[in-house]
């Protein structure tokens, strides 16, 4: 009787501790406001965590890139970058992202109910690494063009068509004239340029090769224009090893953000640049998007104490250059001019067509830090809210129905008996749910399936003791007896099925990704909640019986 | 009481051949299909492109269009060689390519990019939803395949030496020779009805697995006991005797897991529809090979290496149980 006392008090403590860990709690759920602000609010729901194919969402599997060179540390590599990523996907504002190292090299990236696809993968994957470069004054491309064209020839790059058309209809003289008249679009260094530059007007080599026919002189020392026509060849171009090697020492090339329209021709900027940054990104503490009148978009940033200490040393030394303001190798907006010595504070112009969005992105990003290696895109699944919503409403007919099968079908057969085994399902379902919402597991489509099928395999064991039960009946045992003997004979039995389906799950769970997972943490914590309630609820509810009918002599199985 | 299949007498081992023969007929007719998919499409299997890598893209349309409309449109889009598939009903399709080695890069991303905007133009925004949309490198495809393969190898061998240390090798051998049977058949049948390979289809084949390995262990149970027990009796005739005493539950508990699953694949969800399919058949072949591919391989391992220390391993093992028996109904006694 004492027995019987412990059992039952096990069974009901379970059940409550189960309803309170199924209980609807406040979590807090932070939220963007219309202002980009960020609130928390607390939310009531139960704490059972949708997956991504049931709340909607996207996921997001980055790789270390190694096609721009070999990365030696991957691991390390990988840990710093996951620390960065996190930051700037947290700082998107969207609740319950989950992001994770997977294996050496993989960072996995859950972010629900996002739907623009695009700027997500940007603010993982932007590398952001920022520097501030100042731009040549040696004339250092010029002096390098008769190599460079030496190279083009021997390579036999450019057609003489795209390049003769180039010289005729915008000769390089008249350029800068145009520039600095009109073409408001490329204001900055191009715009003040009319006074210092006037040497730099023209290339030498008119005469010269492709390449020197393609580059035009800017606005300012070290800025280059070229027709939008010629990117793709010129990009090429330059990330040659050998033209590379033909560029002086200590400097380096770079394309621009921007365009410019001149005389109905679209022509985008080139760079050539003090390979030595005065400053990167590292001494970046505060980033925050603003507009201005004068350049549209920016970004203010804030460096720390002693980067403004170092920033303000170096720009001290070059007054009157001007300093690229350098993104993941691309000069960001048109280059200012020095006046005076810069502190802590500057800006980013964001540059043409860059809305708020952008600048909000590239502070977030800045904040964050530069990723220590590139990564690349291995992997994206969007999952619309719709489809999500429509496979939980499915599940659950299907779930409700296969309950109801289920249901009838041990009635039917076993009558009292199947009567307790839908008691013990009842549990067992209960049991099931608090162990995934204890484990903070994650419910996924296939988890609810498997869940749904966990349902029809939890009654076997149920089945495994009752026919056994029915066997020992046959052989004139008392009802008492063959209870006992049924559940003894058939527990073995239940052991081994259920250890080595937990083993496959284990196996399952530990190659599986995502949505398997799942399914793997569902089946496990549905046969160990199911061996419980088959062995041990099931027999309590039969002592119980036992008890009150005392000496009962049939049993209705 | 009401009674299925009570105390049943059926020799079920006798017609082994023709089982085993008919199931080998199944498999080969499977690997034949496996040819003629490999020759007509290019691949074997389905495989989905979480494995080959890929772009899926699955649209609702507001109207069910034109299959070929979709196809032209998709064409022009960049996927010229796209599968268009109804998903479910006849306003929502799946658009499907496969990475074909480039790779999840910018590029794959501005495709799928560039589909939507295609169909948007073509359908009219406001009619055409994107659900669903995956884009998978191939190199994720290629660690899953092996992860999905290692898996099952790696399953295969813990139940194997979970079952030698429970029960002894021969059984251990017996049940995973049937796991792998039960492998073969519902890949033979995953290639005649060319359902696509997902990872949720590989989970569900390890649940085939498990589950089929649950009837065989209920059915060696009951040999080990009878063994026990009866000790004149040929393995042949004990098989024989667990077979038919385990049938009533095989019964029971096969309707019942049929039930859930036929009625995850009538309402579920269509994703997990070849789920379902998998189980359905697994409940099938799982069934089967307990008894004909588990039973028959039994006999031979017992017959091609038969238990030399059979009367002294077997006798300490009764004598152990003798013994624990009157111990136990003594504490049952006692409560």
């Amino acid at each position: 009787m004492s027995n019987l006392k412990y059992r039952l008090a096990l069974i009901v403590g379970l059940a409550l501790v189960a309803i309170w860990a199924l209980l609807p709690r406040e979590v807090k759920v932070r939220q963007r406001g219309a202002d980009g602000a960020f609130t928390d609010t607390l939310m009531r729901r139960v704490p059972l965590r949708k997956g991504l194919d049931l709340s909607g969402g996207m996921h997001l599997a980055l790789d270390v890139d190694e096609s721009k060179g070999a990365v030696a540390d991957k691991g390390a590599a990988i840990d710093r970058a996951l620390k960065v990523v996190r930051t700037r996907i947290e700082g998107m504002g969207v609740s319950e992202t989950v992001i994770q190292k997977a294996g050496n090299d993989r960072i996995l990236i859950d972010i629900p109910g996002v739907s623009d696809r695009e700027r997500a993968i940007k603010i993982a994957q932007e590398q952001a690494f920022l520097q501030f470069q100042i731009t040549d004054k040696t004339n250092a491309l010029e002096k390098a063009l008769p190599r460079l064209d030496a190279i083009a020839r021997e390579r036999r790059i450019g057609g003489d068509a795209a390049v003769g058309t180039t010289v005729a209809s915008a000769p390089s003289a008249g350029l800068n004239g145009l520039l600095t008249s009109g073409a408001d679009s490329a204001k900055g260094a191009a715009g003040k340029a009319d006074s210092a530059q006037a040497d730099s007007a023209s290339l030498p080599g008119a005469n010269g090769g492709v390449i020197s026919k393609m580059i035009l002189a800017g606005g300012a020392p070290g800025q280059f224009m070229f027709e939008r026509g010629n990117e793709p060849l010129l990009k090429e171009f330059f990330a040659r090893p050998e033209v590379a090697a033909a560029l002086p020492p200590a400097k380096v090339v770079r394309f621009g953000s921007d365009s410019t329209v001149v005389q109905n021709k679209t022509y985008r900027f080139l760079y050539m640049l003090d390979a030595n940054p005065i400053i990167t990104g590292d001494a970046l503490t505060d980033a925050k998007p603003s507009t201005s009148s004068m350049d549209g978009t920016v970004v203010e940033f804030t460096l720390s104490n002693e980067g403004g200490r170092k920033f303000q040393r170096e720009t001290a030394k070059h007054v009157h250059d001007y300093m690229a303001i350098v993104l993941d190798n691309v000069v960001m907006g048109s280059p200012p001019v020095i006046n005076s010595a810069i502190g802590t504070r500057g800006q980013i112009t964001m540059g043409q067509g860059r809305d708020l969005q952008a600048a909000q992105d590239l502070s977030l990003v800045l904040k964050a830090g530069a990723l220590p290696v590139p990564l690349k895109v291995a992997e994206v699944r969007n999952i619309g809210p719709s489809m999500g919503q429509d496979s939980i409403s499915r599940a659950r007919t299907a779930g409700i129905i296969a309950i109801v099968l289920i249901v009838v079908i041990m009635l039917g057969y076993y009558r009292f008996s199947g009567l307790l085994a839908v008691g013990g399902l009842l549990l067992y379902v209960l049991y099931t749910l608090a162990v995934l919402a204890g484990f903070d597991a994650v419910l996924t489509l296939p988890g609810l399936a498997g869940f749904i099928l966990s349902i029809g395999i939890a009654v076997d064991a149920n089945v495994l003791i009752f026919e056994r039960i029915r066997e020992e009946l046959d052989r004139g045992k008392t009802v008492r007896t063959a209870i006992d003997e049924g559940f003894h004979h058939a527990q073995t039995a239940i052991i081994d099925t259920s250890v080595s389906t937990i083993l496959t799950a284990a196996v399952l769970y530990q190659y599986g990704t995502g949505p398997v997972k799942g399914f793997a943490v569902t089946l496990i914590a549905g046969i160990v909640a199911s061996m419980f309630t088959a062995i041990f609820v099931v027999k309590t509810f039969y002592l119980l019986w036992l008890n009150r009918s005392r000496g009962a002599q049939s049993l209705s199985i | 009481m009401l009674r299925i299949l009570h105390n049943t007498k059926y020799d079920f081992i006798k017609p082994w051949r023709i089982a085993i023969g008919a199931t080998v007929a199944f498999i080969l007719a499977g690997f034949v299909f496996l040819g003629v998919h490999e020759a007509r499409y290019g691949s074997a299997l389905n495989r989905s492109i979480e494995f080959t890598g890929g772009t899926l893209i699955q649209v609702q349309f507001r109207q069910p269009p034109h299959v070929d409309e979709i196809r032209s449109t998709v064409g022009q889009a960049g996927f010229p060689n796209a599968e268009i598939q109804e998903f479910g009903n006849t306003r929502e399709f799946t658009i499907r390519a496969s990475g074909a080695g480039q790779g999840a890069n910018v590029a794959v991303e501005q495709t799928a990019h560039n589909v939507q905007a295609a169909l948007e133009q073509k359908f009219g925004a406001q009619n055409v939803t994107i659900v669903r949309s995956e884009i998978i490198g191939a190199r994720v495809g290629d660690e899953l395949t092996r992860n999905a393969v290692i898996a099952i190898l790696i399953s295969l061998v813990v139940t194997l030496i979970y079952l030698a240390i429970r029960f002894e090798w021969r059984f251990g051998a017996a049940a995973v020779i049937a796991t792998a049977h039960d492998l073969l058949s519902t890949l033979a049948f995953l290639a005649i009805m060319r359902l696509e390979v997902s990872l949720t289809v590989v989970a569900a084949l390890l649940t085939v697995i498990g589950y089929s390995l649950n009837d065989t262990i209920i059915i060696f149970d009951r040999v080990r006991e009878d063994l026990k027990k009866n000790r004149s009796d040929s393995l042949y005739t004990v098989l024989n005797k667990a077979i038919n005493e385990t049938l009533p539950r095989s019964v029971l508990t096969h309707f019942t897991v049929a039930a859930a699953t036929f009625s995850l694949l009538v309402f579920g969800p269509e994703v997990i529809r070849p789920f379902s399919w998998i189980m359905l058949f697994g409940v099938v072949t799982g069934t089967f090979s307990s008894i004909y591919i588990a039973g028959p391989v039994l006999l031979w391992i017992e017959h091609r290496w038969p238990r030399t220390s059979t009367a002294k391993g077997g006798g300490t093992r009764v004598a152990a149980t003798e013994v624990a028996r009157p111990s136990r109904s003594a504490s049952t006694a006692a409560r």
